[in-house]
């Protein structure tokens, strides 16, 4: 015992190199680096591919690529950007701020957390070399209705075992979470004082425990109808392909929190600091998103309006749907409300945050709009949706990440990012996603369909304008990309509190933040707890 | 200035259509009572967060504009304050409330499906629709138009702009009477679709094996275009829907004559064609039904769609019966053709691809000889051929029939 703590005090920042420490790692951050990265680098594989749909989109007539082709782009660009970049990047966040916001010295699954990690380049190099198969990917939609995604040639046991190992991962990654919260806070740390953070965190993670053994069940159905002849999703054998779709919902729809819920905690870490002011609402802020994860499970069918629900079920869905505007316009409002007579500056973190309560909010009007069940009989399966769902995805969970890096970056590498430079990155992803995706609702109404390759020439003009934002939206990350490749190697230092009006005990240890940190738990003061 | 405008010019020309029409911004009344309710539900929830945006951003930009520390202010320090946040519960509560009235009136209307006077059905095909005529014994299909199919082709070099209805137009419209109450049924022969005609209002799934209702009362008389909402492969975007609405006795006209000509095509198998005959007809057939999977060239798509050129199907002499056999009940992904094709047709596209692309096999299919193929037991998959999973899912016309039935008496 004497020993550990000897080596402990003397070499303290003692740590393996090269391939054994980032391929054995056990170490939170520097699986929380992995994470980051490798979230970085499939935002990038998926982007090229919403960049090919959009140059397919630019004008009318096919001009680049087989409608085939087209699909299978449509179906893995939704797959890698919600399973390899928004949630990857969202774990990895978790896994380097939570040990530190906790007062905890790591995961409390260190082994398992290294596996997490790694199941995903693995999963992910199966995902996408189905495109290179005979027949091409998985081309029936992200969602994979059968019978069509039962067409899929080749590639589909890749796509199921694909998405099994996703599955696996992340409840692995949850179960982590959970464990590192519920026992490795420091004394004092009372579940009422924990940073918002860390609560948006716990609840995603018992939202993916809950729901993705239900995905993996599902996709494993699909498996057994193509090769074992069982008839879950066939009609002729007595199944019901729209049973899938209830099965696929009860997942997907808490997924959709699972992707929203930890961008609401950074957001709430940041308007705080940047406002100089406590967080308002703290208590309610918790029970908002406990509610709305719990509403989650209660609204699945809310995605099936036109499969032919009884109108009974049309009308609990529509109700249930809309209750969750409610715990949601808390949070919006306790966000004002916490900007409200603060002292407020508007750094980069702070500028995607106030973008995000913005968009993310437009987000949640056209869906309040989606909720009220005859309309979505018009909105349904349009590019009103396509427009909804990446305000709330892209304008909300991917800007609140983008915060959540400029935030952070200054604790992970010690030093400050350019300023300047994350200011144009932020405007121009601001201006450009916009022009990018508000147009789609114009489309969506006017009644061109999702999911096609080319459409009528009524539609020509806001698609040329969506593809130009599009463009512009995909080359402006590049510039993210240097930005923290710049900061990574060097800049002015930063000081333990990066930001004058941070809150936390991720600001008390210095920056870069040490490879161990919390070895002895902290002693908590009072002015550490607070939000 | 001068330049201004010359950039504005400029700027225009980059959108081609915008001299042509209005851009569409917004949801379309449509042509039923129904679908002008929708709108005002829709304009009703626009206008309701349009004006909370309004007031919650307005808020949160003058408290940006002024509580800057730039501006020199100290920050607050209050962290709750319980009345504000019932008030900003009850609030939103209330105006959910607002809008759920009338979505659930509106609904209860819509899912109304008695006492419709016709009924026709559509059923999903990859990638066409089929239209039965339910209370006339009339069957219709109706698949993308030859101009949209030939310009839509990868590098077609033909410009959709040209167009107007490009991507939605068809071979077949189907006609509908109006001021009357229209029972629509929706089903599916391989995958889901899903039938929408934004104009009347709603889009309802087809689904293999299960049939949904809906209605429409179509007051104006007027051509309506829609498409397949619902992904369904390779073809997704290119099976649209035309609703030609006209009065009732114009209505009864067009079915008298769609019945004939059905009658007419029933009765062909008697025919004698030429070679020349049947290779020009198996052309346009084959364009039209055909090129989407196996191409102009007869080549296929490589890994997706296997080629008719050269294969052993399309040239071997004892084939025939299997080639015949092969487009009236389909194979693993191809489609069964044999309801929707006449004698005629199918002879000519058997007569064309056996002889296309240097499968110069000088075979001539007479229509008899399909009439015949059509008495004989399915040689595709009695030759021990894996049965796929989705043809199977194709339910019989009797259970179609019973489950419209059934569902007749739940309502």
């Amino acid at each position: 015992m004497s020993a550990i703590t000897h080596d402990a005090d003397h070499d303290h920042d003692h740590k393996p190199t090269g391939l054994k420490r980032w391929f054995f790692s056990t170490n939170h951050k520097d699986i929380g680096t992995l994470y980051l990265i490798f979230a970085l680098t499939m935002f990038f594989v998926g982007g090229s591919m919403a960049m090919i749909i959009r140059a397919e989109l630019f004008q009318p007539g096919l001009q680049f690529v087989d409608p085939q082709f087209y699909n299978s782009m449509v179906t893995v660009h939704a797959l890698i950007m919600i399973f390899g970049a928004v949630m990857p990047a969202g774990v990895g966040l978790a896994n380097w701020m939570i040990p530190l916001m906790i007062g905890a010295p790591d995961m409390a699954l260190p082994r398992m957390n290294n596996m997490s990690f790694w199941i995903l380049p693995f999963a992910f190099a199966l995902l996408i070399s189905t495109l290179f198969m005979e027949g091409g990917g998985p081309a029936g939609g992200w969602t994979m209705y059968p019978p069509l995604v039962l067409q899929t040639g080749a590639a589909f046991p890749f796509l199921i075992l694909a998405v099994h190992f996703l599955g696996v991962s992340s409840i692995m990654g949850a179960i982590n979470i959970i464990v590192t919260v519920f026992n490795m806070r420091a004394p004092g740390m009372t579940l009422m004082k924990m940073p918002l953070f860390v609560w948006t965190w716990v609840i995603t993670s018992f939202l993916l425990v809950a729901s993705l053994p239900v995905l993996a069940g599902g996709v494993t159905m699909l498996l057994t109808d193509k090769y074992f002849g069982t008839s879950f999703f066939n009609a002729a054998g007595g199944g019901d392909p729209v049973l899938f779709q209830h099965i696929f919902w009860f997942f997907g729809h808490p997924e959709v929190y699972i992707l929203a819920l930890p961008a609401f905690g950074i957001v709430s870490q940041i308007i705080p600091a940047f406002s100089r002011k406590p967080l308002f609402g703290y208590a309610s802020m918790v029970y908002a998103t406990a509610s709305i994860a719990i509403l989650s499970f209660f609204v699945w069918a809310h995605h099936m309006f036109t499969v032919g629900l009884p109108l009974k079920g049309e009308l609990f869905f529509m109700y249930a749907t809309m209750m969750i505007a409610v715990p949601t316009g808390v949070k919006v409002f306790n966000w004002m409300a916490t900007m409200w007579k603060g002292a407020m500056t508007f750094e980069t973190p702070m500028l995607f945050s106030i973008a995000f309560v913005i968009l993310f909010t437009i987000g949640g009007f056209s869906g309040l709009m989606l909720g009220l069940t005859p309309v979505d009989f018009q909105y349904h399966d349009t590019y009103f949706v396509v427009a909804h769902f990446h305000y709330v995805l892209l304008t909300g969970a991917v800007f609140a990440l983008m915060a959540a890096v400029y935030y952070w970056l200054p604790k992970w590498t010690g030093y400050m990012y350019d300023e300047r430079l994350g200011k144009i990155h932020f405007w121009l992803s601001t201006i450009t996603a916009n022009v990018l995706f508000f147009p789609q609702h114009f489309l969506g109404l006017a009644g061109m369909p999702r999911r096609i390759p080319d459409y009528n020439i009524q539609f020509a003009d806001f698609n040329m304008i969506s593809s130009i934002g599009g463009f512009a939206y995909g080359l402006t990350q590049l510039l993210f990309v240097y930005i923290v490749i710049k900061c990574a190697l060097g800049g002015k230092k930063s000081k333990a509190l990066t930001w004058e009006g941070a809150k936390g005990l991720e600001w008390t240890v210095p920056s870069p933040a040490p490879f161990h940190t919390f070895e002895r738990p902290p002693k908590l003061t009072k002015a550490m707890l607070e939000h | 200035m001068k330049s201004c405008i010359q950039k504005t010019i400029l700027l225009l020309g980059l959108f081609p259509s915008i001299a042509l029409a209005e851009w569409g911004l917004n949801l379309r009344k449509g042509a039923t009572p129904i679908s002008q309710e929708i709108y005002d539900l829709h304009m009703l929830s626009l206008w309701v967060v349009t004006i909370i945006g309004i007031v919650v951003f307005g808020i949160m930009f003058w408290s940006i504009f002024n509580h800057r520390k730039s501006k020199g202010v100290k920050p607050a320090q209050f962290s709750h304050s319980t009345t504000v946040e019932i008030i900003w519960t009850i609030i939103p509560l209330a105006i959910i409330i607002s809008l759920a009235v009338p979505a659930t009136k509106l609904l209860i209307k819509m899912e109304d499906t008695s006492d419709t006077e016709i009924t026709v059905k559509a059923t999903g095909y990859q990638w066409k629709w089929k239209y039965d005529y339910l209370d006339e014994d009339l069957t219709i299909f109706s698949a993308l138009d030859a101009k949209s199919t030939e310009v839509s082709a990868l590098d077609s070099g033909l410009n959709p702009m040209d167009s107007e209805n490009y991507l939605l137009d068809v071979d077949n419209p189907i006609v509908l009477p109006t001021n009357t109450k229209i029972r629509i049924l929706t089903t599916a022969n391989d995958v889901i679709h899903a039938w929408w005609v934004p104009d009347l209002g709603w889009k309802r799934d087809a689904i293999p094996g299960f049939i949904n209702d809906n209605w429409a009362y179509i007051e104006e008389p007027g051509v309506y275009r829609g498409q397949c909402a619902e992904i369904c492969g390779k073809g997704h975007g290119y099976m649209p829907i035309v609703v030609n609405a006209v009065p009732m006795d114009e209505y009864k006209v067009w079915v008298a004559d769609q019945k004939a000509a059905q009658d007419a095509k029933n009765n062909e198998s008697d025919m004698v064609l030429t070679m020349q005959e049947l290779m020009t007809k198996g052309e346009t057939v084959y364009k039209a039904q055909c090129v989407v999977c196996h191409q102009a060239n007869g080549e296929g798509l490589k890994g997706a769609f296997p080629a008719i050129a050269g294969s052993a199907v399309a040239v071997e002499s004892d084939n025939r019966l299997r080639h015949i056999h092969q487009i009236i009940y389909g194979k693993g992904l191809m489609p069964a053709f044999g309801e929707q094709l006449g004698d005629v047709d199918i002879a000519s596209i058997v007569t064309y691809t056996r002889n296309a692309w240097g499968n110069n096999t000088g075979d001539i299919i007479q229509p008899k000889e399909v009439a015949e193929a059509r008495q004989t037991p399915n040689i595709i998959t009695a030759g021990g051929q894996k049965r796929e999973n989705t043809a199977e899912s194709k339910p019989s016309e009797d259970s179609l029939k019973k489950s419209i039935g059934d569902l007749a008496e739940v309502r």
